[in-house]
């Protein structure tokens, strides 16, 4: 706690870079998946392939991943960014595809009939449907990308793994403990309020 | 060529690698079992409990979210470094899935297959252990797979508490900036991590009962 106090400041810088790194990854994942999502939607190799390397990428362990990229782009921020980009992938691509899939086939049909053309059904009928769905995707991706970086501090990335890394190496136990809670907490906080919005928009659906 | 030099590292220090892959198939599989342990009977008896069955659900869920590394280092001011107190954060870390999976699973269940069976004249146990517990298989597998794969990963984390496993060549890599030695711990725990899942993957397919089938 007096460590806390005194160092509050350290712990807020963490804090940032923490959620700058999570949510750059996301917003790159986000968009790669959504497209690739909104392909799959309409091409099952095209799914299946999406999901056969998706898959794979999200089952590598974050720590190896994070080592085998080192030889290729060493060090760094960006190693992290890819890594934790990779590591959503999976989850954001499967829920923007289900999600598009799901849409009553009759909807769409209903809409093309008032002859909308296909990118207004995909903009106005498709994705808007889909969105609970995508959102639910967002959210376990971002408890993923948030657990990643807390690991990707140790290829100097920075972020709240920081904290902890350096009281593991000075066996100073407050470090560990803010580093960790501060990272559970964040993870809790994003986790709810994607869940309410989630809520939300599964509520204004029905 | 660094792979070639990874390979040569392992030929150089056989035992160090086996060391390294026994402790981390260990650290792995003693997590999983304990977690399936304890996590098996809870679903069970609560799974009939709306109340209790939603509590457990809840806090698993909260802990789905914490970052490993944040459980395994939470781990060690309380029980300090070593084998053991990494396989208490691996354990944990292996509790949620499985028994979000367990409650879904039991919740399921078609209702009026319940009371068929019940009609037949079967006990609470019975109807448990014959009908439940093998129509919810397929679902109960699928989150100790996910638990499998979670937890090989995690313990390549345990390096950092001193487990040890395949992730004390990936630290000591980078500590010394010696990428073939990185390699020599990453790759494998890839190649298991991978293997855990297809494992388990085939192992869901043959547990599920004939009767349901894909076909």
């Amino acid at each position: 706690m007096k460590w806390l106090a005194n160092n509050w400041d350290q712990v807020l810088q963490a804090l940032g870079e923490h959620i700058v790194i999570s949510f750059t990854s996301l917003a790159i994942a986000f968009a790669l998946s959504l497209a690739l999502g909104i392909w799959s939607a309409r091409n099952e190799r095209a799914f299946r392939w999406a999901m056969g390397i998706s898959g794979f990428l999200y089952t590598i362990p974050t720590l190896a991943f994070l080592a085998l990229l080192i030889p290729i782009v060493g060090l760094g921020k960006t190693n992290a960014i890819i890594c934790m980009v990779a590591f959503s992938l999976m989850i954001m691509i499967r829920n923007v595809a289900t999600g598009i899939r799901e849409v009553p086939a009759e909807v769409v049909d209903a809409a093309r009939g008032m002859g909308m053309r296909p990118i207004e059904i995909l903009l106005k009928i498709e994705l808007p449907l889909a969105l609970p769905v995508i959102v639910a995707g967002v959210r376990i991706a971002t408890v993923t990308v948030i657990s990643v970086a807390v690991v990707a501090a140790y290829v100097n990335a920075g972020g709240l793994g920081t904290l902890i890394f350096n009281g593991i190496s000075n066996d100073f136990a407050p470090k560990i403990w803010v580093g960790a809670l501060t990272s559970c907490a964040l993870a809790v906080v994003a986790d709810l309020s994607l869940a309410s919005v989630e809520g939300w928009l599964r509520h204004r659906a029905a | 060529m660094l792979l070639v030099e990874a390979w040569q590292y392992i030929v150089a220090h056989p035992d160090r690698f086996v060391a390294a892959l026994t402790t981390h198939i260990a650290l792995s599989a003693g997590a999983l079992l304990i977690a399936i342990a304890i996590t098996l009977p809870i679903g069970v008896l609560l799974a009939h409990r709306r109340r209790a069955a939603l509590l457990a659900t809840t806090i698993a869920n909260v802990g789905r979210t914490l970052p490993s590394l944040a459980v395994l280092a939470l781990v060690m001011p309380i029980l300090g470094t070593g084998f053991v107190p990494s396989l208490f954060a691996l354990t944990l870390l292996a509790l949620p899935p499985i028994l979000i999976n367990t409650f879904t699973a039991l919740r399921q269940v078609d209702p009026e297959i319940i009371d068929a069976a019940r009609g037949m004249g079967m006990t609470a146990t019975q109807v448990m252990r014959q009908v439940e517990l093998p129509i919810a298989m397929p679902v109960i597998f699928a989150g100790i797979r996910t638990a499998a794969v979670q937890v090989v990963s995690g313990a390549v984390l345990a390096a950092y508490i001193g487990g040890g496993g395949l992730g004390d060549f990936i630290t000591a890599g980078i500590a010394m900036m010696a990428l073939p030695q990185l390699l020599v711990g990453a790759i494998p725990a890839t190649f298991l991590a991978l293997g855990t899942d297809r494992l388990f993957g085939h192992l869901q397919k043959v547990l599920t009962p004939t009767g349901m089938r894909e076909r």
